[in-house]
């Protein structure tokens, strides 16, 4: 139930968005996210975005990574 | 990403020498998918155990709120939305897909933006059967604000931090790992509370390699004595969580106790409507319909172990029904239902000790 799947944000038709999930087009709800734009990566749940994937992040975690396997 | 793997693995190895056993419970469905996809128990340590807790929202639903919505079925002519998952929740041998081979109008639906849509196209009563925690609230809370007249929501959602509340004290689990799309809603600012427990947490992903790194991270934290709260899956985790999500959420629901398969009356657990939002609420339009509304007790599931599955005092195999009377093709308990079931999962996959 709690999945969530990291989508593509193509285009904006406030308050809805065309995602693509893996290639597939799907429209959800992007409202509850602050300053969406096409390119940007979001987490959609049951057709809410409800959460925007940083970029900067996963190299955040990578770096964390290395950190601990160097310790 | 092997390298990886293998070398996580490897810290894994070492950090846990010096423990005798240390027992990690996860949180959340989609994470026993990941341990159980992905072999990870075969992976670590024996004397390190993974558990899986009241993680899934469509198996901790009791059997009351299942009964309930069976009750207005058989009384009004609605149209019943719900997502596939809860549909096949038997009782009694009966699921919701057993009121639509017999004429119901039930309807599955992705997402509750098309039950919405159905009942902007209808002059039927909608009601949408909501479930989920924290992470699923805030579509509703959306949903509700945006509600015609004919459409109804029957909340059976549930608030997962309060859970933690009620599980934490006197356990003995060592450390948690905390549910990843919960906290993309909640944020890690809603696990501090909980730090009084003294008892490590970590907020994690869902690749095999988040679920590895997370351990890690609570065995060097179990060994110090701290961080007690640590997020791991930063990527999509931040500290306030989703603010806009959490005021909606907070406009339209109300904390209520609230009863949970397997862990009873947990307080403050159940979002219900709050009173602005009671219009489109169905427990209060469907009022007079559940007067006569009287709990049973399904004898089915008298031997059932999903209570005891979901507070990681009992696995699958354990369990004297699971892969005999109950399978993912005829289940009777809800663990066995749910893609996110610990039963479910262990069936597809194979058992995973």
């Amino acid at each position: 139930m709690c999945l969530a799947i990291p989508a593509k944000v193509l285009e904006i038709d406030y308050p809805f968005a065309t995602v693509s999930l893996g290639g597939a087009k799907r429209k959800v709800r992007v409202d509850l996210l602050e300053d969406v734009k096409p390119g940007d990566y979001v987490l959609v749940h049951v057709g809410l975005a409800i959460q925007k994937v940083s970029e900067e992040e996963v190299r955040e975690i990578e770096r964390l990574w290395e950190e601990l396997l160097r310790e | 990403m092997g390298g990886v793997v293998e070398r996580i693995v490897e810290k894994i190895r070492e950090e846990s020498k010096e423990f005798e056993e240390v027992k990690i419970m996860h949180l959340c469905g989609t994470h026993e998918d990941t341990i159980s996809k992905y072999n990870i128990r075969s992976l670590i340590p024996e004397n390190v155990k993974l558990l899986a807790g009241p993680g899934c929202p469509v198996c901790i639903i009791p059997d009351e709120d299942l009964q309930k919505v069976f009750h207005l079925l058989e009384k009004e002519d609605v149209i019943l939305t719900t997502f596939g998952d809860m549909a096949r929740v038997p009782f009694e041998g009966k699921s919701l897909f057993h009121y639509r081979a017999k004429g119901k109008d039930v309807r599955i639906v992705y997402s509750v933006f098309d039950a919405l849509e159905i009942a902007k196209n209808s002059d039927k009563n909608v009601v949408f059967f909501a479930i989920g925690f924290e992470t699923t609230m805030p579509s509703t809370a959306v949903a509700a604000k945006e509600a015609p007249e004919n459409f109804f929501i029957f909340s059976a959602h549930r608030f997962f931090i309060p859970a933690m509340e009620a599980l934490m004290p006197n356990s003995e689990i060592d450390g948690y790992i905390n549910p990843g799309h919960v906290s993309t809603i909640v944020g890690v600012v809603a696990y501090e509370g909980l730090t009084k427990y003294k008892t490590p947490m970590v907020i994690s992903g869902f690749e095999p390699e988040d679920v590895l790194l997370s351990i890690l991270m609570l065995l060097k934290a179990i060994k110090n004595g701290s961080p007690l709260l640590m997020n791991e899956y930063v990527r999509a985790v931040r500290y306030e969580g989703n603010v806009k999500a959490k005021e909606v959420m907070n406009e339209v629901f109300d904390a209520e106790d609230g009863s949970w398969r397997g862990l009873g009356i947990i307080p403050n657990s159940k979002a219900s409507l709050s009173r602005v939002y009671e219009n489109c609420d169905a427990e209060k339009f469907f009022e007079d319909v559940f007067e006569d509304f009287v709990p049973k007790e399904d004898k089915r599931k008298r031997n059932c172990l999903c209570g005891e599955i979901l507070k990681g005092k009992a696995f699958p195999t354990d369990c004297k029904l699971f892969m005999k009377a109950c399978t993912p093709r005829d289940p009777i308990g809800s663990c066995m239902v749910s893609f996110e079931g610990t039963c479910n999962i262990w069936a597809k996959y194979g058992k995973s000790l």
